[in-house]
């Protein structure tokens, strides 16, 4: 991202617990930094699709721009396929995986 | 051109004829990128499945780098089946989010120069498409958090791009100041 400040990265953890009593693994959306995604920008499309107050979305913005990645929500695989989905609507560098 | 609020949470700015010219260029461009590939080698159309709203065949992701940073794997390097299977049902819709946004600034953009009026969602637009394009650019002229027009050699022929590039940026940043998030 360009332009700069810090704190450190978000996280949040929700396992989800399977009825056969097995804790599965969650699945979590990365975003990554990026050279030219504005900070600005990228603070402003926190706040929008994951409710984060300005503050929260200003530190998971820092832990991107300083670690490279942070990892901006967990859940199942489909709610982390339409988290990546709106991240890439935004244009945001966005993946999934199982955490 | 620099953007302000106005009442009713929209924005204004005054567009000068050469920002006209070059917005709609670049937006223009945008329009023809995002359409490139798309439905290549599609195999015939299922009529049952185009009526239920399901993709048919595969999508494959864009060779090229500025086309596939618009539209970008969703699993990393090592599920590129996890990522065909979710381009088949997210690819078009990503293309038609885009494209929308640059057709609202085509459709807004003073043709000659002049007041620019934007309600909330035109802002939206906006903001969605000159952030496509900034990545469209940035991606084709490789650019780094330190490269910008003033690190670049004068006669470097990346310049010019990289001026309206950063004008881009500029103007990003000015809308951005005038919108409040909305969830």
């Amino acid at each position: 991202m360009t332009a700069p400040s810090m704190t450190a990265p978000a996280q949040l953890d929700r396992p989800q617990v399977h009825e056969e009593s097995a804790v599965e693994r969650p699945w979590v959306t990365i975003v990554w930094n990026d050279p030219v995604n504005l900070m600005s920008y990228v603070e402003l499309v926190f706040q929008e699709l994951f409710g984060h107050s300005k503050k929260e979305a200003h530190r998971l913005m820092l832990a991107v721009h300083e670690e490279g990645r942070a990892v901006v929500s967990n859940g199942t695989r489909e709610q982390m396929e339409h988290d990546v989905a709106r991240c890439h609507a935004k244009g945001l560098w966005a993946t999934l995986q199982q955490d | 051109m620099r953007f302000k609020k106005v009442r009713g949470g929209g924005v204004s700015a005054d567009v000068a004829p050469v920002e006209a010219h070059v917005l709609a260029q670049c937006a223009a461009d945008l329009l023809a990128l995002l359409a490139e590939d798309e439905d290549e080698d599609a195999p015939a159309q299922d009529p049952l499945a185009a009526m239920v709203g399901m993709p048919t065949g595969d999508v494959e992701a864009p060779d090229d780098p500025a086309l596939a940073r618009l539209l970008p794997d969703a699993y990393g390097d090592d599920d590129p089946e996890a990522s065909r299977e979710f381009r088949r049902y997210t690819d078009s819709d990503l293309r038609a989010g885009k494209s929308a946004h640059a057709g609202t600034v085509l459709a807004t953009l003073p043709p000659e120069g002049g007041r620019l009026l934007l309600d909330r969602d035109g802002a939206d637009a906006w903001l969605g498409c000159l952030n496509d394009l900034r990545l469209v650019l940035g991606t084709r002229l490789e650019v780094t958090e330190e490269l910008d027009e003033t690190t670049l050699p004068e006669d470097d022929p990346r310049q010019q791009a990289l001026q309206v590039y950063g004008w881009l940026g500029w103007l990003q940043e000015s809308l951005i100041s005038c919108l409040s998030p909305r969830r």
